[in-house]
C-alpha cells in the first residue's frame, strides 16, 4: 500500500455506484399468527444515503430488520438489494449480496479477540480451502495476511487498532457496539443495518458515533439505515426518515418533516401537544 | 519487555524437531524391551484415548454442541479397519496406512449422514438423537453376523497398532486440528460456538461448518476406533457402548472443553490411571467408575471450565517466553 494517501481510502470497495436504489422493499409485511407486526412497508434507501427507522417501542422496528436480513420470511411483498429480488435469499445469500447489520442487544463472539471477530466477517474475502488451510499453503499465509492488514485498518476508524488482542467480551459497551460495525464492514455491504448503535452511550460517545457514521458512509460509500431512540442522532445525520408506528409507516420525509408532522408528534406523545425533540421511549 | 520473536519457519522447525524427537525416542524405549507387555500396551491405548479425545473436542469445545454418539463412529472405524486388515489384501506398512484410512473415511461417511439431520438440533435434542445413533451402529453390527462377527466378535485382528503407528497416528489428529482452528474454518466454528445469529449475518453458512466438524471429528474417531482394534486384537460390539462415548467426553469436560492440551493431559490421566491403579491393587478397577465420579465433582466445582480451561499450550510461547528472560538477563548484565 503507498503511503501518500489516506490508508483508509484504499478500503474503498470497488463497486459500481449505481442510479438504482441500493434497496427496495414493496408492500413488506409479516404476520405472526393472527398478529400483523408489519404491514405495506415501503422504502426506498439511495446509494449512500443516511436513513433512519424510527417508532416507539413495539412499532415493529426490529422486526423489520430481520425481514430486510432475512432472518424472518416475508409474509407479503418484495425486497430488492441492487435491483435483485431476495425471495428464495437465506440470511447467508443476503450477506452476500450486500446486506450487514448490528444487532440491538450486541452479538458479538465474546470469548474471541477483537481481531478474531473482525477476521470472522472477513470470512468470504478469504478464499483458501481446507486443504490449503492443513497444509498451511501459500494461499493460506497470503489471504490471512492482508485480512489482518484490513481488519487492522478497518478498526482503526474507531481507533481500536491496539485492541486487537483484546477478548471482545472484555471491550466497554460502547466499544462493543463499534466493533460491531466494524464486523458488520469487514463483509463488504452495500448497505449497513444499524439497531440502535447509539444505545447506552453517552452523549459525548454518541456525538462520535454521528462522526463515524458520517465517515464510514464517505469512506465506504456505502448506504445506512438506522434504527434510534436517540433524536439528536437521528435528526443530526439522517437524510431520510421513516416513522413506524403499529407495524404501519406513519410518516416519511427529511428531519423537518418529520420534527413537524402532528401525526408523528401524536404518535410519540400522545394527543396532548409537547415539544418531541430530546424525548426517548 | 522486549519481544523475543521467533520467525515462522524456525518455529515450525523446533516443533517438527521435538516431534520427531519424541516419537524416536518413544520408539527406541518401547522396542528396547524396557518396558512390560502391559505397560506397551497402555502407551497404545493412551494414544487411542488421546486420539478420540481430541477428536470430539472439535464438536464439543470447538462448535459447542453435545454429541454423545462418538462411541458409534469409533465402532464404524474398528470395524470396517479391522475387516480390511483380516482380509490380508495388503501387507506391510501399506496395508496399515490403507486400513486406516478406510476406517476415518467410511467413520467420515456416518458422520456426515449423521450430522445432517442431527445438526438441525441443538443442545440436549443433539445430544439424545447422536445418543441414539451410537447405539443403532452398535446394534446393527452386533446383528451382522456374517460381516462383523455379530455379538462373539471379531478374532484374531493383526496388531498392527504399534507405538510408531498410534502416536504418527495421535500428531497427524493434533495437527489437523490444530491447523485446521487456526484458520478461517476454525474462526467459523468457534464463532457458532459464540453466537449462531451473528455467525450467519457474516455470510458464514454455519450448516456446512456444523456437519463439516462432525465429519472431521467422525474421521477422526474412526481412525482410533481401527488402532483400538489394532491394539486389542479382538473386537466385540459391546466395547463401544454408551458408556464409552460417556468416557470420551468425560475426558474432554475433565480436560476443559475448547482446550486440545487439555483432551491430551486429560487422556493421558484418565486412561492410564485405572490400569496403573489396577497394578499397584488388584480388583481396584471395579470401583473404578466411583473414582471418576468423584474426581468429575471435585474437578467441577474447583475448576468448572476443566483443567486447562480453554488454554492452550504452545511451545512456540514458552520459547519466546524464555527468550524474553534471556534477553533481559543479558540486557541488566550490559547495564552493570
Amino acid at each position: 500500500m503507498s503511503s501518500h494517501h489516506d490508508p483508509r481510502t484504499a478500503l474503498l470497495p470497488e463497486r459500481d455506484i449505481h442510479k438504482i436504489p441500493v434497496m427496495e422493499c414493496r408492500a413488506l409485511g409479516i404476520d405472526f399468527g393472527g398478529l400483523t407486526a408489519v404491514d405495506d412497508f415501503n422504502i426506498t434507501v439511495a446509494p449512500t444515503e443516511i436513513a433512519g427507522l424510527i417508532g416507539p417501542n413495539g412499532a415493529g422496528k426490529t422486526t423489520i430488520f430481520n425481514l430486510l436480513t432475512k432472518v424472518y420470511k416475508p409474509s407479503r411483498g418484495a425486497m430488492f438489494l441492487n435491483g435483485k429480488n431476495t425471495k428464495h435469499m437465506t440470511t447467508i445469500k443476503a450477506n452476500k449480496a450486500g446486506i450487514a447489520r448490528t444487532f440491538q442487544n450486541i452479538r458479538l463472539f465474546k470469548e474471541m479477540t477483537v481481531m478474531q471477530n473482525v477476521l470472522v466477517g472477513l470470512h468470504n474475502e478469504m478464499n483458501y480451502n481446507l486443504v490449503d488451510a492443513i497444509f498451511r499453503a501459500p494461499k493460506y499465509w497470503r489471504a490471512e495476511r492482508i485480512a489482518k492488514e484490513r481488519a487492522h485498518e478497518l478498526l482503526s476508524i474507531f481507533n481500536m487498532q491496539d485492541d486487537g488482542e483484546r477478548k471482545a467480551g472484555s471491550l466497554p459497551y460502547g466499544s462493543q457496539r463499534r466493533l460491531e460495525i466494524v464486523r458488520a464492514l469487514a463483509t463488504n455491504p452495500c448497505i449497513l443495518l444499524l439497531d440502535e448503535p447509539a444505545a447506552g452511550m453517552n452523549p459525548s460517545e454518541t456525538s462520535d458515533l454521528m462522526e463515524n457514521i458520517k465517515e464510514i458512509r464517505d469512506i465506504f460509500k456505502i448506504a445506512i439505515l438506522l434504527i434510534e431512540h436517540d433524536m439528536n442522532l437521528v435528526m443530526g445525520i439522517c437524510e431520510g426518515i421513516a416513522v413506524i408506528n403499529y407495524g404501519r409507516v406513519i410518516a416519511k420525509g427529511t428531519p423537518e418533516d418529520i420534527q413537524n408532522d402532528p401525526v408523528v408528534i401524536e404518535a410519540y406523545l400522545g394527543k396532548e401537544r409537547e415539544n418531541a425533540e430530546g424525548h426517548r421511549h | 519487555m522486549e519481544r523475543f520473536g521467533i520467525k515462522t519457519p524456525v518455529r515450525y522447525g523446533i516443533n517438527a524437531f521435538l516431534l520427531v524427537a519424541f516419537i524416536l525416542a518413544g520408539y527406541l524405549i518401547t522396542q528396547g524391551g524396557a518396558l512390560g507387555r502391559a505397560q506397551n500396551i497402555m502407551i497404545t491405548q493412551v494414544g487411542v484415548f488421546i486420539i478420540l479425545a481430541v477428536s470430539l473436542n472439535l464438536p464439543a469445545g470447538y462448535l459447542g454442541q453435545l454429541p454423545l454418539g462418538h462411541a458409534g463412529f469409533m465402532a464404524v472405524g474398528a470395524y470396517a479397519g479391522a475387516i480390511f486388515w483380516r482380509s490380508g489384501l495388503l501387507a506391510g506398512y501399506g496395508s496399515v496406512v490403507v486400513g486406516l484410512l478406510i476406517a476415518g473415511v467410511v467413520a467420515a461417511i456416518f458422520g456426515v449422514i449423521i450430522g445432517v439431520p442431527a445438526l438441525r438440533l441443538r443442545g440436549d435434542y443433539l445430544a439424545i438423537i447422536t445418543l441414539g445413533f451410537g447405539e443403532i451402529i452398535r446394534v446393527i453390527i452386533m446383528n451382522l453376523p456374517s460381516i462383523t462377527g455379530g455379538a462373539q466378535g471379531l478374532q484374531q485382528i493383526p496388531r498392527h497398532s504399534s507405538f510408531l503407528v498410534v502416536y504418527i497416528c495421535v500428531i497427524v489428529c493434533c495437527l489437523v486440528i490444530h491447523m485446521l482452528m487456526k484458520s478461517r474454518h476454525g474462526r467459523a466454528i468457534l464463532s457458532i460456538r459464540e453466537n449462531e445469529i451473528a455467525t450467519e449475518s457474516c455470510g458464514i453458512n454455519t450448516t456446512y461448518y456444523k456437519v463439516m466438524s462432525f465429519a472431521v471429528s467422525a474421521f477422526f474417531a474412526g481412525i482410533a476406533g481401527a488402532l483400538f482394534a489394532g491394539n486389542q486384537g479382538i473386537l466385540e460390539p459391546n466395547n463401544f457402548s454408551f458408556m464409552m462415548s460417556i468416557d470420551i467426553l468425560m475426558i474432554v469436560v475433565l480436560g476443559g472443553l475448547g482446550s486440545m492440551m487439555g483432551s491430551i493431559i486429560g487422556a493421558i490421566v484418565l486412561t492410564s490411571l485405572p490400569m496403573l491403579m489396577q497394578e499397584l491393587m488388584q480388583g481396584i478397577n471395579q470401583y473404578r467408575l466411583i473414582v471418576y465420579a468423584l474426581l468429575l465433582i471435585v474437578v467441577m466445582i474447583f475448576k468448572p471450565s476443566g483443567l486447562m480451561g480453554t488454554y492452550d499450550f504452545s511451545m512456540s510461547h514458552v520459547l519466546e517466553k524464555a527468550g524474553g528472560l534471556v534477553l533481559r538477563g543479558k540486557k541488566k548484565g550490559g547495564d552493570a
